[in-house]
């Protein structure tokens, strides 16, 4: 009998792996432990292929770890009677457990493509909105200005306070002067690591105003935890009111285009 | 050495093994031969097994470390905080960065590979296959030592200026090769890569002799497909490691001669670090990454295969049933194995590579999950109409396809590119190599442990101590890594040594305290399991030659076996999983039983 119960014991242990995980993903939307507020036109291809998978994934964990639960409670060998089944496997079930994962996992990454091409591949045709330098351990950003060109005597440049307009195309031109850092944009499901000696293109388009946090998210050194940088999605005429008045400062308190900055920059 | 009086059926074997010549007992040389530069491969195994779980409390530690700046940054740390009296017992940034690249590195370098290959394939690749020893012992004895000069350049590289490494364990150039860029990015940086390479020697000299020695050194009778799975599980690994290792070795040689030559491999022109004056440039950061990978995916395989071949083996032992699907389960090793090369850009869909490449590395990434999942399957069918006998080795074994089962499904989110935008480098991939490397591996090396203890030994590890181990290792594990993976869905980001102050993240910490409380938990659980071990060594119970009624050469060798493993020639008749057997009046038939002993009982029993 000491046995037997030991045996359920063991049983409800492993029974209890889906159901707390099933728990945990369950309660963590409703305790704000889940996936940030998305305000970009693509975020939400991303976040319902997230669901996708999750669901997906889902089903398989708790089917797979129900059984396992289900074989470790029937077959305890205190509990059934007989001999274990000699059996050294089933042909047919290994052809069926091969092809439905291989056609499903398949179908997954065919059905990943275009959001990913979205995102990385489709780049819209225009000149960049903002450059983004990455450093150690900060965001340099650099508007061109009145003519639209990056590298002219208008440029406009800040630290850290990115401000981007919302319901059009953005092009950010990322590159680092240093390390590797990784430019995350949780709010709007953007990552892409910034790499000296590359100029990588971003873009996006925001949907709602708001202001966000800039992540670092590739090591970058012993300040990587406080490159912290924020970006103000708004309308475009705020977008470009606080153009004119940035660049209105930028005028007042130094030399335009500063000959030194603009080498640091390029 | 005398005959076993409890010979299972090996009467009719006349061949004996004569006793290896050896230098007359005593003295120091002796000692020294024996038990220090001994060529023997169970010591072998064993001074891997004790040097690497000496290493796994260290990287645990460093883990404890790493999780305290995470629950409660810059508080002062207990134990610890001496080491920084100065800064009131804070812990700095930059010793953070250290201690999470140092936990990865110790972890992976010196703890998960050395103990698959170097304790588990040294100790059982000769016994499972029915040989007196390795193909090369002398090399087998360098494999060991050349960890030494590993165990040196990364435990020294803590107390030179600047301190250890503090790039990440994957040592993205130019944060390690810029010497400017960061205080670990000093000597610390290059014991770093001379260690990794010591290792890799270490490694290759094991590899060479596993793949000779299962290929000639099989007993008469087994064949490949007669092998136990740990064998072919170790035999795939060694030949992973053949083929990738020379890439990492080069690329390591190639960073360092960045940091000491200013060769520029990995460096673009004018890449100014700190200010400080910039190197000729001329490289690539991305050429690294793509070398690294090339060899530390693959390397995460290594750091799997062997643990999924020992649980195959436990799992039919306490189910008493035949392995199901022997040959299906020996192709997916070698699917994972062969696909294992062609994923590495999965670590690097971020990274400004090709995105069209990304596609063709998530097509590859998603496919090795099929391997996978057939395994899983697999041992499934294993344990459905087994009759469980609830051993502690078992309940690992277990633990870890049920853990297994959720780190090989977190890894389909990262290998779907679109989604992997948003989850990489935060939590959610933290949780997924732990569920696979901690909750998966290091479950099956205690399995393991406990299962093939009685070899090693010839005493058996307290089975009520080892479940109470079991029991609350697998709540504390849970507990600080299954909540990792709603963290990540947060964004929150890896390497931070304080997320706090971003909006996005600032509720989390007592999440994170959680978390935090649940791995010093993990970690104390194991002076339980370090206590039975040590006690268990020396007054454990006694055991047989076949404490666990299993059906594996090994178990027919004398329990610690001699030099030279075995008193009678063993001559294998059957594969290893002949378990419960219809017709026979034992439940287990041994490889090495004869035909005509099974037959005989079949039809004893049948009238």
């Amino acid at each position: 009998m000491g046995k037997r119960l030991a045996g359920m014991f063991w049983a409800l242990l492993f029974l209890a792996v889906p159901v707390l995980g099933v728990a945990t993903f369950a309660i963590a939307p409703s305790i704000n432990v889940w996936l940030p507020k998305d305000v970009s036109e693509h975020g939400r291809n991303i976040d319902s292929l997230f669901y996708f998978i999750l669901v997906l994934t889902g089903v398989v964990f708790v089917a797979t770890e129900v059984l396992l639960f289900w074989f470790i409670w029937k077959y305890d060998a205190a509990k059934a009677r007989g001999p274990a089944t000699y059996i050294h496997g089933s042909h047919t079930l290994e052809v069926v457990w091969t092809i439905i994962p291989a056609a499903t996992l398949l179908f997954l990454a065919i059905y990943q493509m275009n959001a990913w091409a979205d995102v990385k591949m489709r780049r819209p045709a225009m000149s960049p909105t903002v450059e983004v330098v990455a450093r150690q351990f900060e965001w340099r950003l650099r508007y061109p200005g009145r003519d639209g060109t990056l590298g002219s005597a208008d440029d406009l440049f800040l630290v850290n306070d990115l401000h981007l307009p919302i319901d059009e195309d953005v092009l950010i031109q990322l590159k680092s002067m240093d390390v590797l850092h990784s430019f995350f944009l949780p709010h709007v499901r953007i990552k892409q690591d910034a790499v000296p000696g590359m100029k990588i293109p971003v873009w996006f388009k925001a949907r709602e105003e708001g202001a966000f946090d800039i992540v670092c998210a590739e090591l970058c050194g012993w300040g990587h935890y406080k490159m912290k940088g924020r970006v103000t999605y708004e309308s475009r005429a705020k977008f470009d009111a606080w153009l004119e008045r940035k660049y209105a400062e930028q005028e007042a308190t130094q030399p335009p285009a500063e000959a030194a900055d603009v080498a640091l920059a390029r | 050495m005398t005959p076993p009086t409890t010979s299972p059926a090996l009467d009719h074997v006349h061949v004996t093994v004569p006793a290896h010549g050896h230098a007359p007992q005593g003295g120091l040389s002796h000692f020294l031969s024996t038990y220090v530069f001994s060529k023997d491969h169970k010591v072998i195994g064993l001074q891997f097994l004790f040097s690497t779980l000496l290493w796994f409390l260290i990287g645990g530690l460093l883990a404890l470390a790493v999780r305290w700046q995470v629950a409660w940054p810059w508080s002062p740390v207990p134990v610890l905080g001496k080491l920084f009296a100065q800064e009131g017992g804070q812990m700095a940034p930059e010793f953070y960065t250290m201690l999470f690249t140092m936990h990865a590195t110790v972890m992976i370098f010196l703890v998960i590979i050395p103990i698959l290959a170097g304790a588990f394939g040294n100790f059982l690749i000769p016994l499972m296959i029915g040989a007196d020893d390795m193909a090369f012992p002398t090399l087998n004895m360098l494999s060991y030592w050349f960890m030494w000069p590993a165990f040196i350049a990364f435990g020294a590289s803590f107390f030179v200026e600047g301190g250890a490494a503090a790039g990440g364990w994957t040592s993205y150039p130019p944060l390690s090769t810029n010497v400017a860029s960061s205080p670990g990015s000093g000597w610390g940086q290059t014991l770093w890569l001379l260690g990794l390479t010591f290792v890799g020697v270490s490694s290759m000299l094991g590899s060479v002799n596993y793949m000779t020695t299962i290929i000639l050194m099989r007993a008469p009778g087994m064949t490949m497909f007669r092998l136990p799975m740990t064998i072919w599980a170790m035999f795939i690994t060694a030949v992973l490691q053949a083929f990738a290792l020379p890439v990492l070795t080069a690329a390591g040689f190639m960073q360092l001669a960045d940091r000491l030559f200013a060769t520029g491999f990995f460096s673009p022109e004018g890449n100014i670090v700190n200010n400080a004056v910039p190197g000729p440039g001329g490289g690539q950061p991305l050429l690294w990454q793509h070398l690294f990978w090339f060899y530390s995916h693959p390397a995460v395989y290594i750091m799997i295969l062997p643990a999924m071949g020992m649980v195959s083996d436990i799992l039919t032992c306490f189910a008493r049933k035949p392995l199901f699907g022997y040959r299906p389960m020996v192709y997916s090793i070698a699917g994972i194995a062969g696909l294992g090369f062609i994923v590495w850009g999965h670590h690097m869909f971020m990274s400004g590579m090709n995105p069209a490449l990304g596609i063709t590395f998530m097509v590859s990434t998603m496919m090795i999950a099929l391997p996978s999942a057939v395994k899983t399957f697999n041992w499934l069918g294993t344990l459905w109409g087994g009759r469980i006998q609830f051993t502690t080795a078992m309940l690992f074994a277990m633990s870890f396809v049920s853990m297994f089962i959720i780190g090989g499904l977190s890894g389909i989110f990262m290998a779907a590119t679109p989604v992997d935008i948003f989850i990489h480098d935060t939590y959610f991939i933290v949780a997924h190599f732990h569920y696979v490397l901690f909750a998966g591996t290091a479950m099956g090396v205690w399995a393991a442990i406990y299962f093939w203890f009685p070899k090693m030994f010839g005493r058996t590890m307290n089975e009520f101590w080892g479940k109470v181990h079991f029991f609350l290792t697998f709540i504390f594990l849970n507990g600080t890594f299954f909540t990792m993976h709603i963290l990540g869905a947060v964004g929150f980001p890896r390497r931070l040594a304080d997320a706090y102050h971003y909006e996005t993240f600032h509720h989390l910490q007592p999440m994170n305290a959680f978390m935090t409380w649940c791995a010093i938990g993990m970690v104390a659980t194991q002076i339980i399991f370090a206590a039975n071990f040590i006690y268990s060594m020396f007054w454990g119970p006694v055991a047989g030659r076949n404490p666990w009624n299993a059906n594996g050469l090994e178990w027919t060798a004398p329990s610690p076996p001699g030099h030279g493993n075995f008193d009678y020639q063993p001559i294998v008749y059957r594969g290893p999983y002949e378990y419960s057997v219809p017709g026979v009046d034992k439940d287990h038939l041994m490889q090495t039983d004869p035909p005509n002993a099974a037959a005989s009982a079949a039809a004893a029993t049948a009238h």
